[in-house]
């Protein structure tokens, strides 16, 4: 750093930047590997909740999330706007 | 038993080469007899930094194929007795260099020979794949650099995973990293990740770092593997990385700038 920057940089220094981006790059490709089973996670749940719900196969979403310290799982259901009555078991 | 050593990093043009040049002549000086093998099919270049391009007849994909036998694939090193190179082949594609094949010659190699280092394609394809699924140690070159950093976590994954040893259930590759091209002076002013700071991200032991260095290019020029380079700073660092690899000590070097005139920390330079 210069003279310059002393005086004028209260900013991160560009290395410290770098750090911050890989831990959070690295935390989330290391667990990539272990999220392998969620396209059949999601194939499952779909059946699961078809089974009571009408819902369309585009309509629901799972995730596996990291923040902050915890892992998180999400589920999105979305229902069509006319609740339709649910089918005959 | 030849121990199989892979030199890898998942990015291009860390210094994989370079490195596999300085190792396999480090290792020969020590005595070790050594192979070096150059698994970059199509982008042949091993050759030119041990200066034997020249002398290049038959290559491995020659050996795989059935058109050549090893011994007369396999060129010997001009000034170390101890050590042979086998070159890839520039015009052939990656697709030859079938498992049967490397395996078969990985068999063969191990009876002569004390180390077999493989330097590795860029990439996490046929090439690396097959260069990394024998090895019992792997050297990971990394520079202090983000996209470096981040393929070189994804090769230890893929060292993990798809080794021969991790097929096998067999005790997990050594890994060691190698921290290349690295700048005191730049990490000192806090544009460059810190050789710690890599370490902390890639939890995996430090084997050496190598600074940043206009020998490498007069070393390449020339044919001459850098450790040849007596009395610089990256020959002993080299040095240093062979000793910390054969289980010496060795304090770590050249991770300090060098004094620089009070102008120039003043004004930047
Ligand atoms: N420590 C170093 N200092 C300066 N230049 C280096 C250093 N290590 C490697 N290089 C240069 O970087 C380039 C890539 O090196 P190379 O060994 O061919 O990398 P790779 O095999 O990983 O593609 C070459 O031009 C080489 O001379
Ligand atoms: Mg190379």
């Amino acid at each position: 750093m210069s003279f310059l920057d002393y005086f004028l940089g209260t900013r991160k220094k560009s290395a410290e930047v770098a750090k911050d981006r890989l831990r959070l790059i690295l935390a989330h490709e290391r667990s990539a590997g272990t999220q392998d089973f969620l396209p059949q996670m999601q194939e499952e749940l779909l059946a699961v909740i078809a089974k009571y719900l009408p819902v369309e196969r585009d309509r629901i979403s799972v995730n596996l999330e990291r923040r902050g310290d915890f892992e998180v799982l999400e589920l999105n259901v979305l229902f069509p706007e006319k609740q339709a009555s649910p089918p005959k078991p | 038993m030849a121990r199989i050593i892979v030199v890898t990093s998942g990015k291009g043009g860390v210094g994989k080469t370079t490195t596999s040049a300085a190792f396999a002549s480090g290792l020969a000086l020590r005595n070790f007899r050594t192979v070096v093998i150059d698994f970059d099919v199509g982008l042949r270049n091993l050759d030119l930094v041990m200066g034997c391009e020249r002398r290049v007849v038959y290559d491995l994909i020659n050996v795989i194929q059935g058109e050549a036998r090893l011994q007369q694939a396999l060129i010997r090193d001009r000034q170390l007795e101890q050590l042979y190179i086998l070159p890839t082949s520039q015009t052939r594609d990656k697709e030859a260099l079938t498992a049967e094949g490397v395996a078969a010659i990985m068999e063969e190699l191990q009876k002569d020979f004390d180390y077999i280092v493989c330097d590795s394609p860029a990439g996490i394809e046929t090439g690396a794949l097959r260069a990394l699924y024998h090895a019992d140690e792997a050297i990971v070159v990394t520079n202090p650099e983000v996209s470096s950093v981040r393929d070189s976590d994804r090769i230890i994954g893929i060292l993990q995973a798809r080794s021969k040893r991790a097929e096998t259930g067999d005790s997990p590759v050594k890994e060691h990293l190698l921290l290349t091209r690295y700048a005191p002076r730049r990490v000192q002013s806090g544009e460059m990740l810190s050789v710690e700071d890599v370490q902390e991200l890639l939890r995996t032991p430090l084997l050496g770092v190598i600074p940043e260095s206009e020998t490498i290019l007069q070393a390449s020029n020339q044919g001459i593997p850098a450790i040849h380079m007596k009395g610089t700073d990256v020959a002993q660092a080299y040095e240093d990385a062979i000793a910390r690899f054969l289980g010496e000590d060795r304090p770590l070097r050249f991770t300090q700038p060098e004094k620089q005139s009070l102008f120039k920390r003043l004004f930047g330079g």
